[in-house]
């Protein structure tokens, strides 16, 4: 019977997709719902979170604000980064929209402050934040990520440096926030689990007018540098690391967002072969992302990265969700079908979930190339289902402290 | 004075009735109120009647927020003298603040608190091992004061009205005093409070350290609803928020920051779900009440009503309404 | 060796953006007794003007004279408009220049979206130069050059010019200026235009170094804060000494000292109030 159904749902989908207008009226239409949308479109942070909006209204006008067959109403809120505007935010979603469930907030900060309220409320929360313990030694029960901890690609960043690239010393930089914290921290365990060894890192602030001083200090002799940035502090750096002619002189990896395809067009050619890792590319070639770009160039004339692509990703797991539980109305079978469903047509690859709510999915390491005249992140090597944990039981991973700072300790260090 | 003892009763009373005519967005969005119209009211203390403005109030604000936070889950303190710690190492460090800020005055003091502010935030950001750097710290349960329980939207709003009322009660009668007047007199006639053997510096430091304090409770206020603080708590864009109330509504009026904390706490809250471009719509608001109305939103609209009310003596408004603008900053 | 040359010249190459950054700064804060925090939005604003213009295929500098022209201009309808009603009420003043630049950030975030804008230098700027064999940015040494040719026509403006000497005597003594005739209301507008149309300048030099990104103003307004106290207010060599020293104290702090980041830049300016409490306006008055 419940087959039945959802190929009846199924049905109506494909209908409206093929913009069959006049579908029959089904027996029991299932009842709207409103998901919540919580992102920063004003502020230093608004640039991920405009896109977030895009690649998430792009979606909605795709499936024509019906998914798996629930008619659903976005309800777009602005926290402006601030963790107390967050909150109200959200009860403002939670307590007069009535929303089913949320996608957002961006950042961790706002992550955190909202977590006793989304336990609270028993909301299904699908956000983009990355801190690791979010879904690790605090995981929250209400809470899916459907894209990547901050150490998850890094993680993979850190095997590829030692186990493809040969290199033996590395050096790192990155924002010291907590999100470039644990990214390098990743990258730093695994390569050096495989004989590397991380001799320098470097912490500049977040918000930095001007890294020479930094770039100064950068050691030389390695084979490679890590660099985690978020915003446009990739795009700054590398400007200026540039200017130092270090560009021919040692190699960067990007973290997640440090080279993002939202800065690809202004890094301009100087960009062509530096290698990044992140859960998703613009180059992905599978028919839904393929969808995706197309619309998002149509649209609004760009190329989607880490941030459009999150919210897309999290439009197709909420429908998948949607289609299993029957619609909206049931919210722990709404949570269950989100964290149990393993959801194959997604725009970054097929995706499933771990018992603490994070994505198990596939990380590329993508090198600058132009194609047609643009720069694109080109994948030139898939990793398939990759846990938040890497190759560790996720026991003994969690039995050691957070990624930080000083975990796992540089033993390495030199200067 | 009478006649404001009444509006005062009536008001909290008002206050009291909220529970019963909205719904709890709007009941926690007046908790939140009270804890900012309460932090506005602290800042006034020094801005408006002491005549020195503080671009760095979030710092005791957000110190007592983190303290009580760090002293509960870190230290395993139990929930009162958790509170009890954190309000004396804001109040303390307010008085070692006041110390190195009151060498000036003027900007120069505007300059020296801004300054401290940023440090402030930057041990909260950098110094991860005891305020866990950027992600910030979670408070995990609110306290049960007298054995009540404020997990609810209205329980806890009638905790917050306790607070605030009583809070802002002792500070009415604290301006009231002799030392308010005192107060007033460094503000305004700093060199003949001196001649009648006053001493200033003295009077100034006390009223900045009352100010920390009651920005301390304002804070403890803040964390026990929102259950989380950060470094945005200490950041200067909460103090230039705090400072854009008192003088929004009106410094050196008791009302005038309550009135701007509600405006400001609505613009970003609610205002917000409206209008795309609220930053600018803040800045906006904040540009056009300091420039028609220099003093502030509610002595201007006291000016205005006074004049309606006022039978209308011959055709000079513009004159009878200079000295009263003095007389109210 | 390499990193104490190589963060020598950071020191001074950033010293001079400073100085571009601060000397507007400072002149309005001399003569009006008034922090400018619209500043920062001014720089942010000289620095995305200057990369749409050059968008256009405007040359460089002419780029950065426009873009100093269109922030000048700004600046005398923030003087004219909003300023002059509140004259003689200096916090009132400081407020409105602060919630102008809410609003300034608000629109930049806006017509330019929350995407970084990249701010070229100019083609021949972009080779590193070689200083015995160590690799420096030639475009740093470049904004090294604008400074002190700024600096020099400052002085010469300055000190030389008749809008020069009036603007020393309104520094000096408000009241004495008045008194001899000088019409304020006109020097409070030629200085702020020529105090916005610096920071505008400045952010188009200072563009292929930083870009210009939302969050821009926020990074520089601290600094210009730190060298008017560190330099003193109103003085042009107090500017220019306090943009070099703010240059070393902040590449040798944050390089030596990386824990105190943060704070590198507020502990000397608390140091310098605390023990000067009178030294903002110390040098204008003597």
């Amino acid at each position: 019977m419940t087959v039945n159904r959802r190929t009846v749902i199924k049905g109506l989908g494909v209908g409206v997709g093929m913009a069959a207008l006049g579908a029959p009226a089904v027996k029991a239409q299932p009842k709207p719902i409103r998901v919540g949308f919580m992102t920063v479109k004003t502020g230093p942070l608004a640039s991920g979170g405009i896109q977030m909006e895009q690649g998430l209204a792009l979606y909605m006008k795709e499936r024509n604000n019906i998914l798996a067959g629930v008619p659903v109403e976005i309800v777009t809120v602005d926290s402006g980064g601030a963790p107390a505007v967050a909150r109200t935010k959200m009860q403002e979603l939670v307590e007069r929209n009535q929303i089913s469930a949320m996608i957002g907030p961006l950042s961790t900060q706002e992550a955190l402050a909202l977590d006793d309220y989304i336990r609270e409320t028993k909301t299904p929360t699908l956000s983009v934040a990355a801190a690791d313990d979010m879904t690790q030694r605090r995981a929250n029960p209400w809470f899916v990520r459907v894209t990547s901890t901050s150490s998850q690609c890094s993680q993979v960043m850190g095997d590829y440096a030692a186990k493809e690239l040969k290199y033996k010393r590395c050096s790192t930089i990155a924002d010291d926030i907590a999100y470039g914290h644990e990214q390098n921290a990743g990258f730093q365990a695994t390569f050096e689990t495989e004989g590397g060894k991380i001799v320098q890192k470097l912490w500049p602030p977040l918000a930095v007018p001007d890294y020479g001083t930094y770039i100064a200090q950068i050691n030389t002799k390695v084979d490679g540098m890590f660099a985690a940035f978020a915003g446009s502090n990739g795009f700054r750096f590398f400007r200026q690391f540039n200017e130092y002619g270090l560009r021919n002189k040692i190699p960067l990896l990007g973290g997640m967002t440090a080279f993002d395809e939202s800065l690809l067009q202004q890094m301009g050619d100087d960009a062509l072969g530096l290698l990044s890792v992140n859960y998703y590319s613009a180059t992905i070639d599978n028919p839904s992302n393929k969808r995706f770009v197309e619309g998002m160039r149509r649209d609004y004339k760009v190329d989607p990265g880490y941030y459009a692509a999150a919210t897309y990703t999290a439009g197709a797991v909420l429908e998948a969700a949607l289609k299993t539980a029957g619609g909206g109305g049931d919210k722990q079978a709404l949570m269950d079908a989100l964290r149990n469903n393993k959801v194959e047509d997604t725009c970054r690859g097929p995706v499933a979930f771990d018992k603490y709510g994070n994505v198990i999915g596939n990380v590329y390491i993508r090198k600058v190339a132009k194609q047609d005249g643009r720069l694109v992140n080109a994948v030139i090597k898939t990793y398939e289902n990759v846990s938040q944990f890497w190759n560790v039981k996720a026991e003994d991973f969690l039995k050691n402290p957070v990624y930080s700072r000083d975990y796992p300790p540089a033993k390495f260090l030199e200067n | 004075m009478n006649r404001n003892a009444i509006l005062a009763l009536l008001g909290v009373v008002l206050l009291g009735f909220v529970p019963f005519v909205m719904d709890d967005f709007f009941i926690n969005l007046t908790s939140q109120i009270l804890c900012y119209a309460l932090f506005a009211v602290s800042l006034n203390l020094i801005v408006g009647y002491g005549g020195m403005t503080s671009l760095g109030h979030a710092a005791y604000f957000g110190i007592a927020a983190y303290g009580v936070t760090w002293l509960h889950t870190v230290a395993g303190w139990g929930q009162l003298s958790s509170a009890i710690g954190a309000v004396a190492v804001a109040t303390f460090t307010a008085a070692v603040f006041g110390v190195l800020a009151l060498r000036a005055s003027g900007l120069s003091f505007l300059m020296i608190t801004l300054a401290l502010g940023q440090i402030v935030w930057g041990v909260a950001y950098r110094w991860v091992g005891l305020t866990q750097g950027d992600n910030g710290m979670r408070f995990p349960v609110r306290p049960e004061p007298l054995g009540f329980n404020i997990n609810g939207a209205t329980s806890f709003y009638y905790f917050s009205l306790i607070v605030f009322v009583v809070s802002v009660y002792i500070i009415w009668r604290v301006v009231q005093s002799p030392f308010g007047a005192g107060l007033r007199g460094t503000k305004d006639q700093p060199r003949r409070m001196r001649m009648l053997g006053h001493n200033v510096w003295m009077i100034r430091w006390v009223a900045f350290i009352m100010s920390g304090f009651w920005a301390a409770i304002a804070g403890l206020l803040f964390v026990y609803y929102q259950k989380f603080v950060s470094p945005y708590t200490v950041s200067l864009q909460q103090s230039a928020e705090v400072l854009l109330m008192t003088i929004l509504g009106g410094a050196g009026t008791l009302t005038g920051p309550m009135v701007g904390a509600v405006i400001v706490t609505l613009v970003k809250n609610v205002a917000s779900s409206y209008v795309e471009r609220w930053n600018a719509l803040l800045g906006l608001i904040f540009v056009l009440a300091v420039v028609f109305m220099p003093t502030g939103l509610v002595p201007g609209f006291r000016k205005l009503w006074k004049r309606r009310t006022a039978p209308p003596p011959a055709s000079t408004p513009a004159l009878t309404a200079k000295p009263s603008t003095e007389h109210a900053s | 060796m390499q990193f104490w040359l190589i963060q020598t010249l950071n020191s001074i190459a950033f010293g001079g953006l400073l100085f571009l950054l601060s000397s507007g700064f400072s002149l309005i804060f001399g003569l009006m007794r008034m922090p400018n925090l619209a500043h920062g939005a001014f720089f942010m604003l000289g620095a995305y003007f200057g990369a749409t213009f050059m968008n256009w295929g405007i040359n460089f500098w002419i780029a950065a004279l426009m873009a100093g022209l269109v922030v000048g201009g700004l600046g005398i309808v923030l003087e004219r408009g909003l300023l002059r009603k509140l004259a003689g009420n200096a916090q009132g003043q400081v407020l409105v220049t602060l919630g102008v630049s809410f609003i300034i950030a608000d629109v930049c975030l806006m017509v330019w979206t929350g995407d970084p804008v990249p701010v070229p230098a100019p083609q021949w700027a972009r080779a590193p130069t070689f200083f015995i064999g160590y690799a420096f940015p030639t475009y740093r040494l470049v904004v090294l050059g604008v400074a002190v040719v700024a600096a020099v026509l400052l002085y010469i403006l300055m000190e030389r010019t008749r809008l020069g000497a009036m603007i020393r005597a309104g520094v000096d003594d408000m009241e004495m200026a008045r008194g001899v005739g000088i019409r304020v209301s006109l020097l409070f507008m030629m200085v702020f235009l020529l105090g916005a149309a610096l920071a505008g300048l400045g952010g188009t030099i200072g563009g292929p170094i930083m870009q210009a990104y939302p969050g821009l103003d926020q990074d520089m307004l601290p600094l210009a804060l730190v060298v008017v106290i560190l330099g003193g207010v109103g003085s042009l060599l107090g500017a220019f000494v306090g943009s070099f020293a703010v240059g070393f104290i902040y590449n040798f702090g944050t390089a030596l000292f990386p824990d105190f980041a943060y704070v590198i830049l507020f502990l000397p300016m608390v140091a310098v109030l605390v023990l000067m409490p009178q030294g903002l306006f110390a040098g204008a008055r003597q």
